[in-house]
Parts: structure tokens; C-alpha cells; sequence
């Protein structure tokens, strides 16, 4: 089961690579001795959208399904994690309030994928009917600004956003600080390696195989739609995830975090780091996030427009993606040399950029 | 679409006159049908209007234009910045619209050419340039420019009465469905056009320029995406980001109307502007947008190829 890490769907599968991990790990382990505890906050910020960026690799590069809806099922989740929250009242409920609200966005992604699935919507329709109902989601919550617009004791509070949620809770600790840090590593572990035996098992091999040609794949005797219907209610449960991880880090949740551009930024981190590979994935979104909350402290606009940009030299000059094309272009001059032994890990370039940040 | 019921005359709603007449019942009845249809009508055009170079754009080369909202609101704040230096209102809209048109043409040549045979990464590429010019205008132009009133006028139908504007608004956009139809039924370079949507190759052995044609077909794409800007310029507020107010209801109206652009649209827009409208008198707005996803969803997976393929199956 567990030798499902290592397979042909993905890169980095050398002993040389989960050394560089391993060493990456010990890095992210130790880091919150040397760092201060605001830039602790900060690094879990990132981590939380990780797990929307792995859902949407999964989704768009694995399963071939171009979702422009992630933020629909972060949004979902995000907010319901902060009605379940307040609903069922903080304390130790609040793991309970996560976990229904992953199952309410993977349960949504199911209801809406189904309708578009089984209505054989691919290719550019998949894109932009998920994006509409994201715009109409971020547009309605836009619109319950008014006291009737509450669950239960939980206003949404349209635009100003909703709020008064109790973060993750085990008995009377907070889950805040380092102690939300480190269980963001360690999700990020699970949901990392979990996703690299789930598409190196035999079911990624059929969504791989779907992507490549679903008629194929039909022919060979899949049901393809309920392979995809699999997918893309897993990555959009990675979605949810992240929004309601979100919305515990901040004790608050507002639309914006659903509409344009927010909906666009999942798209950019997941195609320039390459889609077809979730270690590249890892890696590119977190420089991107990273790089991103560096220059929004000076100006958001220009940050977006940046994003923007490379999104756009993305697809004009890397379609596969920026640090998978380094990848491959590192690991195939290392493999033409004459001696293989010494053969360098193709993705130890891209993690040594990541420890350097 | 939520911009513009902020400001600008009433829309979907009517103003009760203080000096009541008294009618027959037949002339009330009148009145009531009028209001609907008026309500209809409203839809009807937004839709359409907001829609239609989407649709040219994807119904010739399979591309849809993620930067279309962005070439909405190029046209808004072209009409608005040139009626703000005194040029009048209509010969303002028609210059934005030309000149949404000529950047279209200079996006195709640089960007979107290269992505012919890879519809997807157009979608992304286009999705690129509209974050890249929403929050470039943010940035360079500020969060809002002072806009133009709508124009006045009225007019009266029994106890209601009406904007004028929205009246000329429809009028557009049955001007802009029978212009699709004249250009593409009744021009050459509609035939020409009509053969490089069917065989492309074939269409280039034949002798047309198929590159030119695609140009041309983008460029009236986002003419027509600024010509909705601009007759919208005067109903809303202008803010960098509102050209995301119009594409759901683009969007929408283009998936279910499904691959031939020239049959499917304008159905489309009957269909979904019914479905608004009713739910809209109803319900109100938000209901109105929910409940027209809603009815979108349902529609793809009962005519996943749209209302076209129902046109096109009764005409052979």
C-alpha cells in the first residue's frame, strides 16, 4: 500500500527525492524555533490554500476536468464551517464543524458534478458553468448583508463577512500559533502522500487514462463518469478543506474570498507550477503564495496583475508549467549523462528554491 | 448585473404616476401585459447584449473569451471618458465600440492566434489578460470614474411608466441579432466565415484567409462585447471590475445556447430572460440570478448540446 507513493504518476521518485524531502520536512519541522511567532502565522496562512492548489491538480491535471470553481466549494465549506461553528457552540465541536464542512463541499462538488458530468459538459462548458456558479455564490453571499439572512444564530453579513467563530478547538487549547502550524504540516503530509498512492493506485491510473481518452477508457470497460464524479468531489473536498481552514485561521470569512479575482488564483498557482504533478504543484503554489503575500504588502493590484501575467507566460511559453518544465529539463540532462549512479533528483532543484524561502 | 440596478432609472420595477387615469379594464389589462413585457424585454437585452460577441467569438473558433467582461468595460469607460470631454452620448457609444473592436483585433494577433488548437489554454491566456487589465485600471485609472446619467425621458402606459432608454436598449439588441443575421446569411464574408466555422482547412484550400477571418470574427466579438458596455455605460457605476456583473449571464446564455451560435443564442436568451423575469416579479433579484443557474444546470444535462441541437436536428 504504501510502496503506491512512488509510481508513474508522479515525478520524484528516487531515492535522491525523498532524501530532499525528508530534508525539507526536518526544515519545516525546526522552523518554528528560529522563526518569530507573527512569521509562524504567516507561513500557516499559506499552507492553508495548499490544499485547494493539491484538489484542483488532482481535478484539472490527473482528471483532465478544467474546474474553475474551487473557490465555490472554499467558500462553501468556509462559511460552513463558521455556521457549524457557532451553531453547535466552539469548544471541541469545532473538529466536528471542519470535518461536516469537507463533507458538505465534496457533497455539493458531487450534486453539481453530477449534473454536468452526466450531462457530458467538458472542456471549456466544465470551466465556465463551475465559474458561474462561483460568481453567483460570491454574488449572493454579496447580497445578505440584512439581519433576516442568518442560520440559526449565525449572520452572513454579506459583504462585511461573516465572523464571531471560534477557531479549531481540542478541549480548552486553541489550535492557533505553532500548534496551527504544525497541524498543517502534518495535514499537508497526509494529504500529499494520501493523493500520490490515490493516483499511483489503480483508480489514478483510470483517471489519468480518462484524461488522456475518455471514449478509451469507456471502451475498455470504466464507467468514466463516476471516475470523474470521484475526482472532482475529492479535489473539491481539498478545496473545502481549505476554506474551512481558512475561515478557523481568521475567525472570518467574507465573499471576496469566493468571486473574481480570488477564483482566478487557484487556476494561476496549479498551471504555472504544472498541473499533471502534484509535487511540482506543492512546491510552485507555495513559492507563488509566498511571492504574492510579498508584494501585496506594497500593492494587491499589482500583485494580481502580476498573476495575471504569469498565468499568461504560462500558457504562452511553459503549458506544462513552469516548475514541472524545470523538472523535466533538470532530469533529463542528468539522465543523458554516462554514469547513472550519480543521477541527481530532477525535483531537488525546485525544493531547494523552496528551502531557500 | 448588480451594479446596474443601483443606480439608474428603475429597472424590473415601476413607478406608480400620481395622476392616476381612470381606464377600462381592457386598457389595465393592457397596461399589466406591457409591464411584463417590458420586464421581458429588459432581460431579454441584457442578455443578448452581453452575450452575443461571446458567442461569435466561440461559435467561430471554439475559444471562449475569458477577457470578455473586460472588453464591456473597455467600451463603458471609453463612451463615458469621451461624453465626459463633450462628445454626445450615441456617437460616444459608437466610437467605444469600434474601439473595443480594433484592440480585439490586436488581442487576436498577439494572443489568442496561438491558441486555436488549444482551446483550454485560451481560456486560460484570456483569463490572464482580464486580470492583468481589471486591476491594471484599478491600479492606473482608480476604483471609479465619475459617470454619465442615464438619459431622461418616459413614457406612459396606463398606470405605469417607463424608461425610455430601456426601450432603445431592446431595440439594440434586436438590432445586433438581425445585424449577426444579415452579416453571416447575407454578406460574403458571412459564407466565408460560415465555411471556416465548418471546415477550417477545407475552407483555407478553398482559398480564404482563415486567419483573417478569425481576426475579423474577434474583432467584431469584442466590438459587440463594447457596444454592451457602452449602451450600459450610462445605467451603472463604473467600477474597473464590473465587466464580472455581466459575464454569468453571458456565460450562461452561450453554454446553453449551445454550438451554432447563429440559431442557439437568441432562444437562449428567450428562455433564460422568461425564467428571470418570472422569478424576478416574484422573488426579486438574487432568487432571479440563483434560479437561472439553477435552470441552467438543469437544461445541459436534459439538451447537454444545447438549444441549437434542437434547431439544427428540426431543420434536416
Amino acid at each position: 500500500m504504501l510502496s503506491l507513493v512512488n509510481g508513474s504518476q508522479t515525478i520524484g521518485n528516487s531515492r535522491g527525492f525523498w532524501l530532499a524531502f525528508l530534508a525539507v520536512l526536518a526544515l519545516a519541522l525546526i522552523y518554528p524555533i528560529f522563526a518569530d511567532s507573527y512569521d509562524v502565522g504567516n507561513f500557516s496562512y499559506f499552507l492553508i490554500w495548499i490544499f485547494m492548489a493539491l484538489g484542483l491538480s488532482l481535478i484539472w491535471g490527473y482528471g483532465g476536468m478544467l474546474s474553475f470553481g474551487q473557490t465555490f466549494f472554499f467558500g462553501i465549506a468556509g462559511y460552513s464551517y463558521g455556521v457549524l461553528a457557532i451553531i453547535m457552540g466552539g469548544g471541541s465541536m469545532t473538529i466536528l464543524a471542519l470535518v461536516l464542512s469537507v463533507l458538505i463541499a465534496a457533497l455539493a462538488a458531487a450534486v453539481l458534478g453530477y449534473f454536468m458530468i452526466w450531462g457530458r459538459i467538458g472542456g471549456v462548458f466544465f470551466g465556465i458553468v463551475t465559474l458561474a456558479a462561483t460568481l453567483s455564490l460570491a454574488f449572493f453571499l454579496g447580497q445578505t448583508a440584512g439581519p433576516e439572512w442568518h442560520i440559526g444564530g449565525a449572520r452572513l453579513n454579506g459583504f462585511n463577512g461573516m465572523k464571531g467563530m471560534d477557531p479549531l478547538t481540542v478541549g480548552d487549547i486553541y489550535i492557533e500559533g505553532t500548534l496551527l502550524y504544525y497541524v498543517m504540516i502534518a495535514l499537508i503530509l497526509i494529504v500529499y502522500l494520501g493523493l500520490r498512492m490515490l493516483v499511483n493506485s489503480s483508480i489514478g491510473n483510470v483517471i489519468v487514462a480518462m484524461r488522456e481518452d475518455p471514449q478509451r477508457a469507456e471502451m475498455l470497460g470504466y464507467d468514466v463518469r463516476k471516475y470523474q464524479l470521484l475526482t472532482f468531489a475529492v479535489g473539491s473536498g481539498l478545496a473545502g478543506l481549505s476554506g474551512a481552514l481558512y475561515t478557523s485561521w481568521g475567525q472570518f470569512i467574507t465573499p471576496s474570498s469566493i468571486g473574481l479575482p480570488a477564483a482566478a488564483m487557484p487556476i494561476v498557482w496549479v498551471a504555472f507550477s504544472g498541473r499533471s504533478d502534484l509535487t511540482a504543484t506543492l512546491i510552485g503554489s507555495f513559492l507563488l503564495l509566498f511571492g504574492f503575500q510579498t508584494i501585496t504588502i506594497y500593492s494587491q493590484q499589482a500583485a494580481l496583475v502580476l498573476m495575471g501575467g504569469l498565468l499568461l507566460a504560462t500558457v504562452m511559453v511553459m503549458p506544462q508549467g513552469f516548475i514541472f518544465g524545470i523538472a523535466q529539463l533538470v532530469s533529463s540532462r542528468w539522465k543523458r549523462r554516462p554514469r547513472p549512479k550519480k543521477k541527481r533528483d530532477p525535483d531537488r532543484d525546485a525544493h531547494s528554491q523552496m528551502r531557500r524561502s | 448585473m448588480v451594479t446596474a440596478r443601483r443606480t439608474g432609472a428603475p429597472r424590473g420595477q415601476w413607478v406608480q404616476r400620481a395622476s392616476c387615469i381612470r381606464l377600462r379594464p381592457e386598457g389595465l389589462v393592457f397596461a399589466e401585459l406591457f409591464s411584463r413585457f417590458y420586464q421581458f424585454a429588459d432581460v431579454f437585452s441584457f442578455l443578448i447584449l452581453a452575450s452575443a460577441g461571446l458567442a461569435i467569438v466561440f461559435g467561430m473558433m471554439g475559444v471562449i473569451n475569458m477577457a470578455h467582461g473586460e472588453f464591456i468595460m473597455c467600451g463603458a469607460y471609453v463612451t463615458v471618458g469621451l461624453v465626459n470631454l463633450g462628445v454626445p452620448l450615441p456617437l460616444a457609444q459608437i466610437m467605444a465600440a469600434i474601439m473595443a473592436g480594433v484592440i480585439g483585433v490586436v488581442v487576436e494577433v498577439l494572443i489568442v492566434r496561438r491558441f486555436y488548437r488549444r482551446p483550454l489554454d485560451s481560456l486560460l491566456a484570456t483569463w490572464g489578460l482580464s486580470l492583468i487589465v481589471t486591476q491594471g485600471t484599478l491600479l492606473i485609472v482608480g476604483s471609479s470614474i465619475r459617470g454619465i446619467g442615464t438619459p431622461e425621458g418616459s413614457f406612459a402606459v396606463g398606470y405605469y411608466t417607463f424608461s425610455t432608454y430601456r426601450m432603445i436598449l431592446f431595440a439594440c439588441a434586436l438590432a445586433v441579432l438581425s445585424g449577426i443575421y444579415i452579416l453571416f446569411m447575407r454578406t460574403r464574408f458571412g459564407v466565408i466565415a460560415r465555411a471556416t466555422m465548418q471546415n477550417a482547412g477545407m475552407a483555407q484550400a478553398l482559398g480564404a484567409r482563415t486567419g483573417r477571418i478569425y481576426a475579423v470574427s474577434f474583432g467584431i466579438g469584442a466590438g459587440l462585447a463594447g457596444l454592451c458596455g457602452a449602451l450600459y455605460a450610462p445605467t451603472m457605476t463604473l467600477i474597473p471590475t464590473m465587466g464580472a456583473t455581466f459575464i454569468v449571464e453571458s456565460f450562461v446564455t452561450v453554454v446553453i445556447g449551445g454550438a451554432n451560435v447563429l440559431l442557439g443564442t437568441a432562444p437562449a436568451a428567450v428562455f433564460l430572460g422568461l425564467v428571470r423575469m418570472t422569478l424576478n416579479a416574484g422573488y426579486g433579484q438574487i432568487i432571479g440570478q440563483i434560479g437561472m443557474l439553477f435552470a441552467v444546470i438543469l437544461i445541459i444535462r436534459i439538451l447537454p448540446e444545447g438549444f441549437s441541437s434542437i434547431l439544427v436536428r428540426r431543420g434536416r
